[in-house]
């Protein structure tokens, strides 16, 4: 007991303040090594590909693509973070803190391009644009052949902009959450301490949304990283195109697995560098005292940006969105069927239930993490956190083997008891897939948490503490009000990511039980785009819910 | 959401008592390619199926994986590589049949009888009809001559069904030879390669490029939306090899709980009754002789088709992958 308390606490001086505190601690020690237990079990899985040596293929990778891939992931985390970084943060200010025209529609509509799946875009992106393609085809018809200069969509610059375009929202509504909880007294401060409206936005407001804006930023290259679907459209090689040539090409999941586990040492490393790199800065407002002003851009510039904002989201979201609503007439009278009810409910729900679990989860890492600053938790938040930074078929995997281990133990007890076997138990079932969800996107729940509580001043709660409130009534009546907008955006972020997901929900879903990015899988595997169209414009409307029903809510409280 | 999760839990607890005569299918033979089928067969025989659709590596590490308590009976796959890979890792069993032997060709079945071919997919050139003159094309190995530079399209290497074609070619000719036919079709590219069979076909057709290599069924479904796109097909190596072809099949897995139902319904598979409907939802030529394609695959002519077994695609896969990186050919 008093080995713990010192323990915990880390410095003796609290040591004989609470008595309580060290067993409240150590549930915290315990429920975050659960969740990272929980992550850390299909990832042991990958990591035990290294048992078996693959020198062959090493080899073979190292003589001669290798270089150039690691060359292309470089160039492409590179161009997607500075994209989503710049992008995701200006558009975050102009709605939170300036006001032009149409500002409340842009809110939200600019948070719409997640909605499509990232893939989906590059398709769109490569009908329209490349040399066989309505708008070259046009201009050859004008111009003639050769008498003009069109850039080249499939190549990185293409491929940069296609995901920042869909990977950008992440960084926008965090970063959009911290500008808008900044206090005004903080902001005000720096006004009158004589600072101009971007003195204020860079040598204030900026830096206090940094863990928001790295959170988001972390989100996006965990994706760009993990991504296989967008750079096998645009036949970009990454080193994720080295994980699934080892497996697909080679049958060789052992080296798969060795791959895999590289891209994930160097998120881990990356994760622990930029956390620790912010370990003693303090991010909460010392006071919260509503709203700022906002920024009026009047005139030419406030309608300026309008009109940047209508062309971006045009590009991003309302022109592929007609694309694919025009593909989807051609099939409609075909394809859609009673069945979309059932594809768009399991979506639904599979979708409610992860997100639900997931925030849950990314609470109880985020906690773990304000009350404990000490290594053990950081390196196990950091891990229960490393199921995004995975190529998608790589995880599945994984959680699938390690499901099939237990389901496999059940059977051996129960046929050594002679009860015969009873069959698959998690494997296949509703409770493995959604555990595999919370795997995958606790990330995605903890990022969006984890910035929120640091901006909650500790002497609040403690406050609420020492007036005598139940930790029940503190997480009620404090947490949770200061935390909604970082909740909504949790669980907006995973609903959309769930529906969107693919390898675990094709590997891992009961049968029968068929979702609209099960439905799109079907039809692109096959080349079949046009045919996609409508599971995937069923999938932005499913996405749109969420969107509608969690942000313009939060955004009507304030 | 409690009720809703404790019911969830049910679902999931009752999800794997099923009648024992239903058979399990894990498939990367896409729904809507096997639906009709599987519909047809219970309706004729009252053996339910249920099935589950995904990429073949993962449903071959989810089988390996459940080991002898795998609910799967039969796997199913897209091309003989897969096939070949599930055979060498022994989730697949022989079967000893008289009907499958006597309905599916030799060179498209598993030496060993552990799967069997099911629909043929013929890889062959497609070509512009206004810009590539008669005679001038004649055989896969041909495109790797200067006379093409500028004017070959090609789909990714990492797609299996080039694969397959580098592999069978390595059959054929050794590696040596081979790598310098690889080399030259990506001396010749008008273009990096494409993502899928349909974009390259459209590069022809807008003259970016004048020749690629396509699987038939990818130009039926342009030709049927476009009845007059200016691309025509060709069968190239008449006089040699023949055209390259990959099969679409199954296998009955090493621990089938209904390993009877099973064998029938492969049977049924190959049978007349089903092949015509098995290769025409997708274009592709069943495997059966006694079949005739459908009406719109029968007019692109007949061709001779390569007779060497369709299991070195997978025995030479790994290795045509590394002779295509050395090549250059992404």
């Amino acid at each position: 007991m008093h080995e713990s308390l010192t323990d915990a606490s880390g410095s003796p001086l609290t040591n004989g303040r609470r008595r309580l505190i060290p067993r409240h601690l150590n549930k915290w020690h315990l429920a975050s090594g659960a969740l990272a237990l929980l992550v850390a079990i299909p990832l042991l899985v990958v990591f035990s590909g290294w048992l078996k040596p693959e020198t062959e293929i090493w080899t073979h990778l190292a003589d001669t693509i290798l270089n150039q891939l690691v060359i292309n992931t470089i160039k492409l985390v590179v161009g997607v973070g500075l994209g989503v970084v710049s992008l995701g943060v200006c558009l975050a200010w102009l709605t939170a803190r300036c006001e032009f025209p149409g500002r409340k529609w842009f809110d939200w509509l600019l948070m719409l391009p997640m909605a499509m799946p990232a893939y989906v875009l590059a398709f769109v992106a490569i009908g329209l644009l490349d040399f066989s393609g309505p708008v070259q085809t046009a201009l050859r018809d004008w111009l003639g052949a050769g008498n003009f200069w069109f850039p080249q969509i499939r190549s990185t610059g293409g491929l940069i902009t296609v995901m920042v375009l869909v990977f950008y929202p992440y960084v926008y509504m965090m970063a959009r959450t911290a500008f808008l909880t900044q206090g005004r007294s903080t902001l005000e401060a720096a006004r009158m301490l004589g600072a101009g409206p971007y003195g204020v936005f860079w040598r204030v407001a900026l830096p206090m949304a940094r863990p928001a804006i790295a959170a988001g930023t972390a989100l996006a290259l965990m994706e760009t990283l993990a991504d296989f679907g967008t750079v096998a459209t645009f036949n970009y090689d990454t080193f994720t195109t080295a994980i699934y040539k080892a497996w697909f090409g080679f049958f060789n999941l052992q080296a798969a697995s060795q791959l895999a586990s590289l891209l994930l040492l160097l998120v881990f490393v990356s994760l622990l560098l930029e956390k620790s790199s912010r370990k003693r800065s303090r991010y909460h407002d010392t006071m919260r005292s509503g709203e700022p002003p906002r920024i009026r851009l009047s005139g030419a510039r406030g309608w300026g940006v309008t009109g940047l904002l209508a062309l971006l989201f045009s590009i991003a979201f309302l022109i592929p969105f007609i694309q694919l609503c025009l593909w989807s007439f051609e099939v409609i009278t075909t394809d859609f069927d009673e069945r979309y009810l059932g594809l768009l409910g399991r979506t639904l729900m599979l979708g409610t239930l992860a997100a639900v679990a997931t925030v849950v989860a990314g609470m109880v890492l985020g906690f773990a993490r304000r009350y404990q600053h000490d290594r053990t938790t950081q390196v196990t938040t950091s891990l229960a956190t490393l199921g995004y930074a995975l190529p998608g078929s790589v995880l599945a995997v994984g959680i699938m083997l390690a499901m099939t281990s237990i389901d496999n133990g059940i059977n051996s007890v129960f046929e050594s008891i002679g009860l015969g076997s009873p069959g698959q138990v998690l494997g296949g079932s509703v409770l493995a897939l959604i555990l595999a969800y919370v795997i995958r996107f606790m990330a995605v729940a903890y990022g969006p948490v984890e910035t929120g509580l640091a901006r909650i001043r500790p002497s609040l709660p403690e406050a609420a503490r020492s007036l005598g409130a139940s930790p029940f009534q503190t997480l009620k009546s404090v947490y949770l009000p200061l935390l909604r907008p970082g909740l909504m955006t949790g669980l907006l972020l995973v609903m959309v990511d769930t529906m969107k997901e693919m390898p675990a929900t094709l590997l891992m879903r009961p049968f029968g039980w068929d979702t609209l990015a099960v439905r799109i899988y079907e039809m692109t595997s096959e080349g079949e785009w046009e045919r996609a169209a409508l599971p995937a414009i069923t999938l932005v409307f499913a996405g749109l819910i969420p969107v509608v029903l969690l942000m313009r809510r939060s955004l009507k409280r304030r | 959401m409690k009720k809703t999760l404790i019911a969830l839990l049910g679902l999931a607890i009752a999800m794997p008592v099923y009648a024992a005569d239903t058979i399990t299918v894990y498939s990367a033979r896409k729904e809507h390619l096997i639906k009709p089928l599987f519909d047809a067969y219970t309706e004729k025989t009252g053996v339910k199926i249920r099935y589950i659709t995904d990429k073949a590596g993962p449903l071959l590490a989810r089988i390996q994986a459940e080991g002898k308590n795998t609910p799967a009976d039969l796997f199913m796959t897209v091309d003989a590589g897969n096939l070949w890979q599930a055979g060498e890792e022994g989730v697949l069993s022989a079967v000893d049949s008289p009907i499958l032997e006597a309905n599916i060709p030799a060179h498209l079945r598993d030496p060993e009888n552990r799967w069997f071919g099911l629909s043929i997919r013929a890889r062959t050139i497609v070509y512009s009809t206004d810009r590539v003159k008669d005679g001038e094309l004649s055989t896969y190995e041909d495109l790797a001559d200067p006379k093409w530079k500028g004017r070959l399209c090609l789909r990714t290497s990492k797609k299996v069904y080039n694969q397959s074609l580098v592999a069978m070619l390595m059959a054929r000719h050794g590696e040596e030879k081979t790598e310098e036919i690889v080399k030259g079709w990506v001396a010749n590219l008008a273009t990096q390669p494409f993502s899928n069979d349909t974009k390259t076909m459209e590069a022809v057709a807008a003259g970016q490029c004048d020749v690629a290599i396509v699987n038939t069924y990818y130009f039926g479904r342009l030709q049927k939306k476009q009845p007059d796109i200016k691309l025509a097909l060709f069968w190239p190596n008449q006089d040699s090899s023949g055209v390259h072809v990959n099969v679409s099949g199954a296998g009955v897995t090493k621990h089938a709980k209904n390993r009877q139902g099973a064998i029938e319904l492969l049977e049924w598979l190959s049978s007349t009754d089903a092949q015509g409907t098995y290769a025409s939802v997708n274009m592709e030529y069943p495997v059966n002789p006694a079949v005739k394609p459908d009406a719109i695959v029968k007019a692109w002519g007949d061709f001779k088709g390569d007779d060497l077994n369709v299991s070195s695609a997978g025995a030479l896969q790994a290795k045509a992958i590394k002779l295509m990186d050395r090549a250059g050919y992404r």
